[in-house]
This record gives C-alpha cells, structure tokens and sequence, in this order.
C-alpha cells in the first residue's frame, strides 16, 4: 500500500488511526496534528455543499445539515477537482437518509437547488430575438412545423411537493410561512445573468418537457392535454428562453 | 529535461498588490475600478461553461491583469496527472490569456478520490523525481512557466530526505519554474516545524519568485499544547508576517503581491486597506532597490 493510499483513507475514515511514519518537529503526537488534516478535507467538503444547498440548510439548521452533509462526505468524496460538480446525488442521499424523513419535501428543495446551480453555470447561449419568433410563430404555413430550441440552462422538475413555494420563502433574510402542498412543478432558467425559478402548470411542464426532446410544435401541442398554448409561449419568449427555431422537414 | 517555457516581459504580473477576485465583488470591481495591480482566481471555481462567472471575469480582464492559482492538479500526486484537469487548465489559460499561472507543492488527488485539500509531501529523491516531471508536463502541456507555491504543513515524514527550502530549490533549479512565495506560509510551517522564518527563507530560491502571497492564519494547539498554525486564509495578516514580508522584499525586491482571503471574508475595504498597505511597502522596497 502506497503512502499517499494509507494517508487518503485514514483522512476520510475517522475511525482509523493516522497512518505510520509521521513526525512532528516538537515531539508532539502525529494524531494531532493529522487531525488537521482530516478537518480540513471534511470541513471543506461540508461547506461546499452548504454553498450549493443553502434552502436545505435552511429548512434543517446548519447543525443537521453539517452532520448530515458529513456522512454524505465520507460515503461520497469528490472525483472530479471541480467542485461545482460537486454533490449531484446529494439529493439522492437525503432521500434515504432516516434522520431527514420528518422533513419530507427536503430532497425535492435539493433537486431544485441542483438545478438552480446548474443553470447557473449552464453554457451562454444569445435569445432569439422577440419579433422574429413572433413573426414565425405567426406564419400559419411555417408555425406547426418548428422545432423550438430551448436555452442551455432550461431545467424542469416535478414534485408532489409545493417544492417552488418551499424555495421561494427561503429567498429574503428571514424565511415567510409556507404551504408544504399543493405539487408542483418547477422551471428553472438563466434570463441574462439571474436565474429565474417558476411554478407552471403540469400541461407546461409536458409541453416543454417534450420540446426540450426536440419534438416539434405541433407534437408537443398534441401530447399536452389542458394546456395554455400561447401563456406558456408567451412565458417563454418574456424570460428569453427560445434560443433558435428550426423548420422541420415535412414530408411530401 | 525539456527547456523551460518562458513568458514575454510584458505578460508578468504588475509589481503592485492584488486581491483574490470573489463573485460577491464582482460588481464593486467594475463600478469603482480600485486601483490595483492585479486579481487571481481560482481556476477550477471558472471550469464551468457559461453563466455570470465567465462574463464578469471577462470584462474584469479586459481591465486588469489576471492571475490564474490552480488548486486541484495534484502535483505532488502519486499517480498520472489528470489529463483532463490539463486540459481544463489549458482552455482556460488560452481564453483569459492570464499574466501568471500558479499551483502548489503538494497533492490532492488518489485514485479517483479528489480531497479538497492540500496534503504534505516526503521529501526524498522519489518524490522529487516525480515532481519535477510532473511540472515538465504541466509546463509543456500548458505553454507556459509554472509558479510553484511553497506549502503550510503540520506534519513532517519520517522518510524525508530533504528539508523543504531544498527540495524546492532543486525542482526550480531541474524545471525552470518560478517560485510563488506565500509568506504565510513560511511563517506557519516554521512554527509549525520549529524552524526559524528568516533562515527558511535565506534558503528558498528567491530569485525566481514571481509573485507573493501573504494571508492569515488561526490558531490551534497540539497534543503538547504547543502553538499550531494552521493556514485559513480567514483572518486578516499578521503583524509578524507583514514584518517577514518586509525581510522578503529586502532579499526579492518588488513583486506582485496577493493578499489572500478566502473564509471570513471582510468588508471590501478592508482588502483594500490591506492590498494599500502591500503596496506602500512594494514601493518603499522598489525605492531602495
């Protein structure tokens, strides 16, 4: 076994003892100062989910949080050195981890965080400009036809929860009363340099859902019962998500 | 061993004081436009695709010269470098076109696992043979010289061979990197290490420091309740280090200075009253020199 294997469990398993062949230059015990260490690699990955789940620390007081973000930690250290990446099944964890159960809705806030994040840092893309979709969108000939290209940060997610409401009272200085139902559905996308959190319609939700496939207009007007057509476009083209509309090829 | 990468004159860091660039101060740069030499970031916080991190770093760019400070290659690593993190590293440097890249004397990667941490190394003839040839490939891979930061440790290796001056002393000497000294640093591993600061320093190869470091440290006792410095970056700089910062300028002459903070972090004034006070020494060292 490698030195550098023997000194990377022991820092992620606080059961085990520090391993052979350190020395400090006082005669001090080597567990001490390991200890330094090992608080350093747990603290540091504790507080890098704290930064991306900041409504489920909320929801749980920093204590919970950080004991339940350690266990996350030593089951699930890092791959990667970006730690942007960081905890994308922490969602996931706190799904199955027993202590949280009484918080119910806390895995959906953590899925929507998730998305939040990542549409953060999801890749720029330039909105198409307002007119021109209208225009097309207008064309009775061109309009059934398109394919509508969603920006890169576009996000959904489905809850039984009242999962947007939840995160939105977690938005100002102090949190406000909430409702833990009815279900919702969230969208999540950057307008310009802020991400924008919505509750729609579970119709929108399938209709976009579907364009997000690449599933022309028409096909996701059909496969959305109840659906507002022209709200949800119109919700759409405000918050600048529709990046490009492509003619699909028709057959003859 | 491969010749070492050198940049143009011209793209070196401003012999002034810097500050870590934060998202919280991104706004504040641009409207107020502080007068300093230079911002660093943390290169792995930008491996993202789009968003709000790319656009204000771009246009705080175009206004000051930028230094790049990896935190995740692994150096000291064991095993291969990741190629991909390179990679990264490599896109990065060609669309930000930073004055300086810098990175750190000790691992933080095994196997597939990444620590978040920056872990000590033994100092013996293995490791050094390692080292260098890992920074052979950085600096080749990224085109460009590498800055190379002297590390805060707590504990030493019984197998080590080398004191840590030395053994940074030859990496530079075989790689033809440059040296980031991080002054705190050397304060913290020389309490740490029962050594003496300004003889750690007479023994570190100053004349290839292309930038400093100073930040602060928390307090911590060991098992002999001894002092134990550890280094936080989350205090403002201490007054003894600030006095070893002096004692360096006297031996390095003016270099580009970074004050680091990364925890705790202050009021934006309070950096800048920091980065004032670097800059008042850099240009009393540059009057003496």
């Amino acid at each position: 076994m490698s030195d550098q294997h023997a000194f990377a469990a022991a820092l992620l398993d606080p059961r085990k003892a520090c391993p052979p062949g350190l020395i400090s230059a006082n005669g001090a015990d080597p567990e001490s100062r390991f200890a330094v260490y090992r608080n350093n690699v747990l603290s540091s990955l504790i507080n890098a989910l704290a930064d991306n789940y900041p409504v489920v620390m909320q929801l749980v007081g920093e204590e919970f949080f950080r004991a339940m973000a350690g266990v996350y930690v030593q089951s699930t250290a890092p791959r990667s050195p970006v730690m942007n990446d960081y905890g994308g099944d922490f969602a996931e964890f706190i799904e199955h981890f027993e202590p949280a159960a009484s918080v119910p809705y806390l895995a959906d806030v953590a899925r929507l965080e998730r998305l939040h994040r990542q549409a953060w840092h999801a890749a720029d893309a330039e909105p198409m400009a307002q007119e021109r979709i209208v225009a097309a969108l207008s064309s009775p000939t061109l309009a059934g036809h398109l394919k509508i290209g969603l920006h890169p940060s576009l996000r959904l997610l489905q809850s039984p929860f009242a999962v947007v409401t939840i995160w939105a009272a977690h938005q100002h200085q102090t949190p406000v009363p909430f409702e833990a139902f009815p279900a919702q559905n969230a969208l999540v996308l950057r307008n310009g340099l802020d991400v924008e959190v919505f509750a729609i319609s579970h119709a929108a939700h399938g209709f976009i859902a579907a364009l997000q496939q690449g599933v022309s207009l028409t096909a996701a007007i059909d496969a959305s019962n109840d659906l507002d057509l022209e709200h949800t476009l119109a919700g759409l083209i405000r918050h600048q998500a529709i990046i490009h509309l492509l003619a699909e090829q028709v057959s003859p | 061993m491969l010749k070492p990468p050198s940049l143009a004159l011209d793209s070196r860091l401003p012999p002034k004081a810097g500050l870590g660039l934060k998202s919280e101060h991104f706004r504040e740069v641009l409207q107020t436009r502080p007068d300093l030499g230079f911002f660093e970031v943390h290169a792995e916080n930008y491996m993202v695709a789009g968003g709000p991190l790319h656009h204000f770093l771009g246009r705080i760019r175009e206004q000051y010269p930028l230094s790049l400070h990896g935190v995740g290659l692994s150096i000291g690593g064991e095993g291969p470098l990741d190629v991909a993190h390179l990679q990264r590293l490599a896109a990065l440097i060609e669309r930000y076109q930073p004055q300086s890249f810098s990175e750190h004397l000790a691992w933080s990667s095994h196997g597939p696992v990444f620590l978040n941490d920056l872990l000590p190394l033994a100092y013996d003839e293995a490791t050094l043979d390692r080292v260098c040839q890992h920074i052979d490939q950085v600096q080749s891979s990224l085109k460009c010289r590498l800055l190379l930061e002297n590390p805060a440790t707590y504990l030493g290796f019984e197998t080590s061979t080398l004191d840590e001056p030395d053994f940074m002393s030859e990496v530079i000497r075989r790689t033809g990197c440059g040296l980031l000294l991080d002054v705190n640093n050397v304060y913290v591993s020389c309490v740490n290490h029962c050594r003496d600061p300004l003889a750690y320093l007479d023994a570190l190869p100053l004349h290839a420091t292309g930038e400093i470091h100073l930040a602060g440290f928390a307090e911590d006792t060991d098992s002999l309740g001894e002092r134990l410095l550890i280094d936080d970056h989350g205090a403002p700089i201490d007054d003894t280090v600030w006095q070893l910062y002096l004692k360096a300028l006297e031996r390095t002459g003016p270099v580009a200075t970074l004050i680091e903070r990364d925890n705790h972090v202050p009021a934006w004034e309070v950096l800048l009253a920091e980065a004032h006070q670097a800059d008042r020494l850099l240009s009393a060292a540059g009057a003496r020199s």
